[in-house]
């Protein structure tokens, strides 16, 4: 691959990591229990780990114009690419707990595919996170299946969750340029394969958790054009704020 | 005083190996509801900074302890005993973790 292209596909997985980090650390202090409170900020924390590497990689590819913080805190949401999946609010654990063990699964196929590429940077970044990406899958997958097959309360409350977030899956599996450039290089599964892996996985937990897909088909796109939901601009507002009140501040 | 309701589950006690074949030792304790939260959760409280290679969860309430009040009948007897303690050999230099 090109390094623009690679560049922006970089910025794209990144975005990805940066803003589910950024959710998950407003999980802090507010987790059920102190334990569980700790391990969604641990698992946040793996995210930024895994931003920031792919942030600073599209910094150096795109020449070094900008920093890695730069990219991060200095673009205005029209530029984010991160899927709108997402930047969905923790509404309650159950949002939570249903968006991360979707986007775990998306992550970890797109990582099984880029710890094989011909690209010391990229295969080692994406070799180091499928550890932490097989875990994130067996936690949220854990409580997937405590709370759909849980109580009552817990069952309908993880069904909602599922019903509302349902219509941001479609952005998983969709191409465009950039993403056909990266398949053809093999950096990427294609659309079909990813949504067969999701789709595959995503049945067998829901089974196992008793809960189902919802019936509507229609699914909503944008954010590879930098098209938002309302949400970003408000979580934008709050990661970029030390870097917009105060350029360049340091410790 | 009314009792205030747990609602963190019950607790579990942490051993880890630092090593492959070295003894567990107790690290401290987690909440969990089951056994499958409570290793997640001792993963995510003990081992997140290569503390260790082996990991066990115990239900806190299956260890049996000496109470305190049982201290000298289960101890002090062992006080002047000091040959009891194999420390009057030799050991080899190379010799490690004994």
């Amino acid at each position: 691959m090109d390094n623009l292209n690679l560049s922006k596909f970089c910025i794209r997985l990144g975005d990805h990591c940066l803003i589910m980090a950024h959710r998950q650390s407003e999980l802090c202090s507010n987790g059920p229990f102190l334990e569980e409170d700790i391990a969604q900020i641990n698992l946040g924390l793996d995210l930024l780990g895994q931003a920031e590497a792919l942030l600073i990689y599209a910094a150096k590819l795109e020449g070094g114009s900008r920093s890695a913080d730069d990219i991060a805190f200095r673009r205005p949401e029209r530029e984010f690419q991160n899927f709108m999946l997402t930047e969905q609010p923790n509404t309650d654990f159950a949002f939570v707990i249903v968006r991360q063990y979707i986007m775990s699964l998306y992550l970890l196929k797109t990582y099984q595919v880029l710890a094989e590429v011909d690209d010391e940077t990229l295969s080692g970044i994406a070799l180091k996170a499928l550890k932490e990406l097989t875990y994130h899958e067996r936690h949220f997958g854990m409580w997937l299946k405590r709370l759909g097959d849980g109580t009552e309360e817990s069952h309908e409350r993880t069904q909602t969750a599922i019903n509302e977030l349902w219509m941001f899956v479609g952005e998983l599996y969709e191409e465009d340029e950039v993403d056909l450039v990266a398949q053809k290089a093999s950096f990427a599964p294609t659309g079909a394969e990813m949504k067969a892996f999701l789709m595959e996985h995503i049945s067998a937990k829901f089974t196992e958790a008793t809960l189902s897909t919802p019936d509507s088909i229609y699914m909503t796109t944008g954010s590879k054009k930098g098209i938002h939901t309302e949400y970003l601009g408000y979580l934008l507002t709050e990661m970029q704020y030390l870097q917009r009140a105060y350029p360049d501040a340091k410790w | 005083m009314s009792e205030v309701k747990d609602t963190q589950g019950q607790l579990w006690e942490v051993f880890i190996q630092t090593k492959k074949g070295l003894p567990f030792k107790h690290f401290g304790s987690v909440h969990a509801y089951d056994k499958e939260m409570a290793i997640q959760n001792a993963r995510d409280l003990y081992t997140r900074r290569a503390e260790g290679r082996g990991m066990w969860v115990v239900p806190a309430d299956a260890i049996v302890a000496v109470d305190s009040a049982d201290d000298e009948s289960f101890f002090d007897p062992s006080d002047d005993k000091v040959y009891r303690h194999p420390t009057f050999y030799e050991l080899p230099d190379g010799l490690k973790n004994m």
